[in-house]
């Protein structure tokens, strides 16, 4: 790359530049109008990329309209170890992104139907503090997986993660061990698990409940992986190929059934469901 | 002969006087009174020293090269020691090995990562930073145990799972959460034992278990200090910063119910007095096993999922 072009980090790369009408793309660069952007469900209609989507956003494109009734809603951060940091106290930051989200945690869990199919749901959101576990998280997705467990119906997680949440130290890193209990009991009742990624799904969070579906399926082109791809820079003292944790890497490298573009997500979802035969 | 810290410079001065007066004249008894008065001193010193570290302190005690690491437990602690090697999939990973062991009169499946304490022995083992094999290795010595009918003893010492391409490539996550979720099932009684470093994830994927305990000067957490440090506060010589923040010593973690018992070292670390250690461990972990044997298989998974259901403070 010549030296007078700006090279982009791959965060700003991610991050449609959206205005009042029109909407940038992250991969392209395309201006595409909003209304444009949001009928072909946030995916750019010249390059395919996939950007990112709130919790309800995703709720309202998988879940048969009026059929969500969100649960474990009032479930939120405390601080356990009343971490603070240069960007100042936990507490104090959890409260103003909950006022800039909405959101009360990482996570909105409920239940609703896909094409008739009652399912228990949990989605994650990056915008709350990049999507990351914390124990509020994990108590929710927990919960929803409890849910399913008693009701005899299919649990379905998006993940949506930069993985463990540090501010809460090794109370996070256990949530890691609380969902996976939760799903590992859904296998005792026979009740599929079927785990989505988006972008991005790294750390704690695959290397968890993200990696143990009973069928785990990508978004097209999202990241995933488990360290940081400076961490294994500095490790291996090299360069990573382009593709590195990928969708495509990890369905190349067997850990991943499908990658399926969003418009099919739901249609695939009931496709994978109705073979449960019970 | 002994390594030691900044923070216990001091501490270093008094023992070589001490040495120093006890070599001069070791027939007689000159100085006698200057030597006890001195121990008194350096007793009490340390007392206060060992009583008090902070958290930075303690990772460094946790990584001391002298650090007992699991191959002289398996000297110290057990007996008729069975090696078994290999995930039968892909490799032998040298950093977390595993086997048939016997501790007391009891018959157990041991598993635990082992740090090298030298170059060439680091090499061989990787750091103790296992990869996917290692897991998928640790996992398959679980499933033994369970058709066997032995409870699981995990020694985890580690900065963390191998964060390379090889881990990646072969499913370091996939291997992780594999073990998360069937350690949650598996139907005979886990003891998980933080001898040194708890490394986030790769500590974990052998962490999971009925009673988790932790040496006195142990560290468990969900990144390294010098992690945090240079991703909170940009900038890694922050890292005795981001170690108080992240609360990751036995004390602490025993307050927050992540850990059910602290197993003492010796004054100064467990480097100090590897035989007091391991007769520690030994009389910690029989006790444990002891009281895991009472349960049903039922009893015990429901005793299992109800401690990881209740991991976490939040607000309701």
């Amino acid at each position: 790359m010549p030296w007078f072009i700006k090279s982009k980090t791959s965060e700003e790369k991610r991050k449609p530049v959206k205005d009042d009408i029109w909407v940038k793309c992250g991969s392209c660069n395309a201006h595409v109008f909003k209304e444009d952007w949001f009928n072909s469900l946030s995916v750019c209609p010249k390059c395919g990329f996939h950007g990112r989507l709130t919790a309800y956003e995703r709720i309202g494109q998988i879940l048969d309209i009026d059929t969500f009734k969100e649960m474990f809603g009032r479930i939120s951060p405390s601080d356990p170890l009343s971490f603070v940091w240069t960007r100042g106290s936990y507490k104090d930051i959890v409260k103003q992104t909950q006022d800039k989200t909405g959101l009360n945690e990482s996570v909105v869990c409920g239940i609703g139907k896909i094409h008739d199919i009652p399912v228990s749901i949990a989605v994650m959101d990056f915008r709350f503090f990049g999507g990351s576990l914390g124990s509020a998280t994990g108590e929710k997705i927990l919960l929803a997986a409890n849910y399913a467990y008693e009701h005899k119906i299919p649990y379905i997680i998006f993940s949506a993660s930069g993985g463990a949440r540090m501010q809460e130290g090794t109370l996070s890193l256990m949530q890691m061990a609380k969902t996976c209990a939760g799903i590992a009991r859904l296998r005792e009742k026979k009740i599929p698990y079927v785990s989505v990624l988006t972008d991005p799904t790294t750390g704690g969070v695959i290397a968890s409940y993200a990696m143990v579906g009973d069928v785990n399926i990508a978004e097209p082109g999202a990241l995933i992986g488990f360290a940081g791809r400076r961490v294994i820079e500095q490790t291996i003292r090299q360069k990573l190929p382009d593709n590195f944790q990928t969708s495509e890497y990890f369905l190349e490298h067997g850990f991943i059934d499908l990658i399926v573009e969003r418009k099919k997500l739901k249609d695939t979802l009931k496709n994978v469901l109705q073979y449960y035969n019970r | 002969m002994n390594d030691y810290f900044d923070f216990e410079k001091s501490i270093a001065e008094m023992e070589k006087m001490i040495e120093k007066l006890k070599s001069i004249s070791p027939d007689q008894n000159h100085y006698n009174d200057e030597i006890a008065e001195l121990e008194k001193k350096c007793a009490l010193q340390k007392q206060e020293l060992y009583g008090n570290l902070t958290a930075w302190q303690t990772v460094q005690i946790a990584r001391h090269p002298k650090r007992p690491v699991l191959l002289d437990y398996i000297s110290l602690v057990f007996s008729d020691f069975v090696e078994l090697h290999g995930d039968r999939s892909f490799g032998d990973d040298q950093a977390l090995i595993g086997g048939f062991a016997t501790i007391g009169k009891r018959r157990v499946m041991l598993i635990g990562h082992n740090k090298g304490k030298n170059v060439d022995e680091n090499i061989k083992r990787n750091f103790g930073q296992a990869k996917p094999e290692g897991y998928r290795k640790a996992l398959r010595l679980m499933r033994l145990a369970e058709k066997y009918n032995l409870p699981v003893l995990c020694f985890i010492d580690t900065q963390g799972a191998y964060p390379g391409i090889e881990g990646e490539e072969r499913g370091q996550p996939e291997a992780i959460a594999t073990n998360l979720t069937e350690m949650a099932r598996l139907e005979v009684p886990i003891i998980a034992l933080i001898t040194g470093e708890g490394g986030s994830g790769g500590a974990l994927a052998i962490g999971v278990g009925d009673s988790v305990l932790m040496m006195s000067h142990s560290v468990y957490s969900v990144i390294s200090p010098e992690g945090c440090a240079s991703i909170l506060w940009r900038d890694a010589s922050f890292s005795p910063q981001a170690a108080e923040a992240l609360k990751p010593t036995a004390q602490s973690l025993l307050a927050l119910k992540v850990i059910d018992e602290i197993i003492p070292e010796p004054l100064g670390g467990a480097h100090r007095n590897y035989e007091q250690t391991s007769q520690e461990i030994k009389r910690v972990l029989l006790k444990h096993l002891k009281r895991l044997s009472a349960f049903s298989t039922s009893k015990l998974l429901k005793l299992r999922f109800e401690k990881y259901s209740a991991m976490g403070l939040f607000s309701d």
